[in-house]
């Protein structure tokens, strides 16, 4: 039955007039604004001190200006970024903006009107003065549905997402029936963002014509892979967006309780979420009655307490009901008997925060973006070793090259490209021959990797697949909760196998043992976790089996990153005399002076940490690194005179 | 401390699924649970002890024994790792002398290993006193340690200054 009439749609437009005025009025006409990114990222990279310069030198001018602090645009490698806007400019966007060329903008650009050129991003608009940030390839090639807002916004209030057009989804939803807006998501074609691909419309309908009294949504929010966070991101920069959807897959299942189960590692994502769904209480779209009609829907956070094996939809069920998150059976899908046996859905954040655009803006807009299997855009975080590395909203379907090479600005310091991880440690290593593959879930799932959470992490010719195959297996490992004896004890082994190679201890027929437990392992797991385990094993002895035979039979890591086979040492020809950069940067004061006054390191003592080589100056260049480690000539430290 | 607990106890309701919340609240005031904290929840539950002990080392978010007073958290998420994670992980164990996981004798420092803080594009990446540190290196490790050492310094002689002039 719909639930909007006359009365809902007065009380909704009376909202979003006070917000535009409420938003209107805090914009002070003729004054500078500053926005400052000021989520997790920004914060870590010194964001907090760059808004303090900004206020002490506004004060110290006697400036007028505002300081906005907003969420995350995603360009990491930028942090902290700012945007300007001076009346009689474009708005302009810095990056890397320190406490002392924030203080700079102030005196040079608000005071006298010089934009500093030299610290410019890009400008947001089109002008004559300063180029747009749409000639980066990265802006252009991006395509954001989802974090459309991240950034823009301050998501410590609701009036600036409502006087954009928010919850209008909600009350679009309320004038459909609940039928209709299922509908609406199953011709959209949207794929649950968590990982598995699973259609979102059909869960909905499965769990709405499921028998129950009292059925929960959950925001899947437990961002466990390490190498992802763009749920973070979401949640800390806009957080209302989320609480949209899940009101309106709420309304469709005709749930009554929701759940965000988020990462207690994310402080700020939690602080931010709660006040969001304080203040949309307050403003009455969420809660009992919504905007007056009958449907009504609390909304509660659980913190996640840190166990990756709960990212699985039934292990979550467990940890909420206050046991340990261990898999279950299914079926029952939680769908039919999830949370205190009711029927449950489960969606991710990046899920729900797609749903109130495809409401808005409806279904055959959002199947033009993307591929036919896989509409709409994909969200990765794209890190490791590239030029610019962030948070990317491609659409479905953009080959891997384009968005490590174009989007991402390809690989630093003209190293060669060597992997790439996509999907955390249930994902794999695509070599370069894979660079033509559309990124969407079923052609990555084809190619041994998947979609995952959507972490990929791109490696050089420095890294080592040995090495990064078990340091995944060293996280499922610890993360397996114990059930399934195979995930429990078969990781173990394979780790062991690993560190013997990565050792220089490997033996022949290890690879064999390797492939062998890893295919017992994928049979015989419960979950998720279990399954997807070996993959990254499976795919780095595939594509990268070479590697594994240099570890084993030559004793010699190719991409001298396996720090038992490799050594470092002091080219004496290129060394220079007196020189003494090295010597400090060593923390374990395993660098001497030779008799000809040149350095050496003490290989016994030697932790190989590679200061040394940060520190000699680019013109010696003198440090070198070789691998196997008997290759590093032996240097005799001269006996200290008795004193 | 028990008294306090005693007292946060009879605020939440008496249901198994308050189990993990209480803990995180008792974690958040005490820094760590007590072997007898663990005891008083099971009694407040009614459920056996050993069954809160099972679900609290389920999660890494727990731990059993006090945390020093600046604690380290250093990233060991996969982008830290390509970087070296490990190697600032080995540094700070070195320079104070402990293993991840520890504390040190005079309960000033203890060392704990995470996942991932979400701060991958600025990796490696290490959590010193809720503050996220970016882009560490072996150097910045002893600069760290520095400052908190120079920092002691002046508390203590600020505070023989104070105890001279009384």
């Amino acid at each position: 039955m719909k639930q909007a009439n006359s009365d809902v749609l007065e009380r909704f437009r009376t909202l979003i007039r006070q917000a535009r005025q409420t938003v209107q009025e805090s914009k002070e006409p003729g004054k500078p604004h500053i926005y400052i990114g000021m989520a997790t990222c920004g914060l870590a990279a010194g964001a907090t001190e760059t808004k303090q310069a900004f206020e002490e030198t506004l004060a110290e001018r006697g400036i007028e200006a505002r300081i906005i602090p907003v969420g995350c645009i995603g360009h990491c490698y930028g942090e902290p970024l700012v945007v300007i806007e001076n009346p009689g400019f474009p708005a302009i966007c810095y990056h890397k903006v320190t406490a002392g060329k924030a203080g700079a903008l102030v005196r040079a650009f608000l005071e006298e009107g010089d934009p500093l050129f030299e610290y410019v991003l890009g400008a947001l608009e089109e002008n004559d003065l300063i180029p747009t940030v749409m000639d980066f390839p990265r802006f252009n090639l991006e395509r954001r549905v989802v974090m459309a807002d991240c950034g823009a916004l301050d998501p410590e209030n609701i009036d600036q997402y409502l006087a954009g057009g928010g919850y209008e989804s909600l009350l679009k939803a309320l004038e459909m029936t609940p039928e209709e807006v299922i509908q609406e998501i199953i011709d959209s074609g949207l794929r649950g963002r968590g990982g598995a691909g699973f259609p979102t419309g059909r869960k909905w309908q499965a769990a709405r014509s499921a028998d129950g009294s009292r059925k929960t949504v959950i925001c899947n929010a437990d961002e466990g892979d390490p190498g992802a966070y763009m749920d973070r991101t979401i949640l800390e920069s806009n957080p209302h967006q989320l609480l949209e959807g899940l009101a309106v897959c709420a309304y469709a299942v005709e749930a009554e309780n929701a759940v965000i189960y988020v990462r207690a590692e994310y402080p700020l994502a939690v602080k931010m979420i709660r006040r969001a769904i304080d203040q949309a209480g307050q403003a009455g779209l969420l809660g009992a009655h919504i905007l007056g009609t009958r449907f009504s829907l609390s909304v509660s956070v659980f913190e996640g307490s840190g166990a990756f094996v709960c990212g699985e939809e039934t292990a979550l069920i467990q940890s909420l009901e206050g046991k340990r998150g261990m898999p279950q059976h299914r079926p029952p899908y939680p769908v039919h008997k999830g949370l205190w046996q009711q029927p449950t859905v489960i969606n991710n954040v990046k899920t729900l925060s797609s749903v109130p655009t495809i409401v808005k803006k409806g279904a055959a807009w959002y199947r033009q973006i993307g591929t036919q299997s896989s509409p709409g855009t994909a969200i990765f975080s794209v890190v490791g070793k590239v030029v610019h590395p962030g948070l990317v909203e491609i659409p479905m379907g953009t080959t891997l090259g384009r968005l490590i090479f174009e989007i991402c600005g390809g690989i630093p310091n003209r190293k060669k490209f060597k992997a790439v991880q996509i999907g955390g440690p249930s994902g794999g290593c695509l070599p370069e021959s894979f660079m033509d593959t559309p990124v969407d879930f079923d052609s990555l799932t084809q190619a041994g990797a998947m979609m995952g959470s959507g972490g990929m992490v791109v490696m050089d010719e420095d890294s080592c697949l040995v090495n990064v195959a078990r340091f995944f297996i060293d996280f499922t490992q610890n993360e397996s909760c114990g059930k399934c004896t195979f995930c429990r004890i078969g990781t173990r082994h394979i780790l062991n196998i690993l560190e013997r190679i990565t050792k220089g201890e490997g033996k022949e027929g290890d690879l064999e043992t390797l492939r062998e437990l890893s295919q017992d392992i994928k049979t015989a797991s419960l979950c998720g976790l279990g399954k997807t385990a070996p993959n990254p094993i499976l795919t780095s002895l595939e594509y990268f089996r070479e590697e594994y035979q240099a570890h084993i039979r030559e004793k010699r890591c190719p991409a001298m990153m396996c720090r038992a086979l490799t050594a470092f040492y002091i080219d004496l020809d290129k060394c220079a005399r007196g020189c003494d950069a090295c010597v400090g940067s060593c923390p374990v004061d395993a660098i001497f002076t030779t008799k000809g006054r040149k350095k050496a390191i003490d290989q016994e003592l030697c932790v190989k940490c590679g200061e040394c080589m940060v520190a000699c100056p680019t013109e010696y260049d003198a440090v070198g690194k070789v691998s196997p480690s008997e290759l590093a000539p032996v240097i005799e430290r001269p006996q200290e005179k008795a004193s | 401390m028990l008294k306090d607990i005693d007292e946060m106890l009879l605020t939440s309701e008496k249901k198994r699924e308050n189990l993990i919340p209480i803990l995180q609240r008792i974690q958040q005031r005490h820094a760590y649970l007590s072997p007898d904290a663990m005891k008083l929840v099971a009694l407040h539950l009614g459920i056996s002890s050993s069954e809160v002990y099972g679900v609290a080392t389920f999660y890494n978010q727990f731990r059993f024994h006090p945390p020093g007073k600046h604690q380290i958290k250093v990233c060991l998420g996969t982008a830290c790792h390509v970087v070296g994670g490990d190697i600032i992980l080995e540094n700070f164990e070195r320079k104070l002398g402990i293993k991840d996981g520890e504390t040190t004798p005079d309960r000033e420092f203890s060392i704990e290993r995470v996942a991932c803080v979400g701060c991958c594009a600025l990796a490696p990446v290490a959590v010193v006193d809720d503050v996220v540190q970016a882009c560490m290196a072996p150097s910045k490790v002893e600069g760290i340690l520095l400052g908190f050492d120079i920092e002691r310094e002046r508390d203590e002689r600020e505070k023989q200054e104070s105890e001279a002039s009384q």
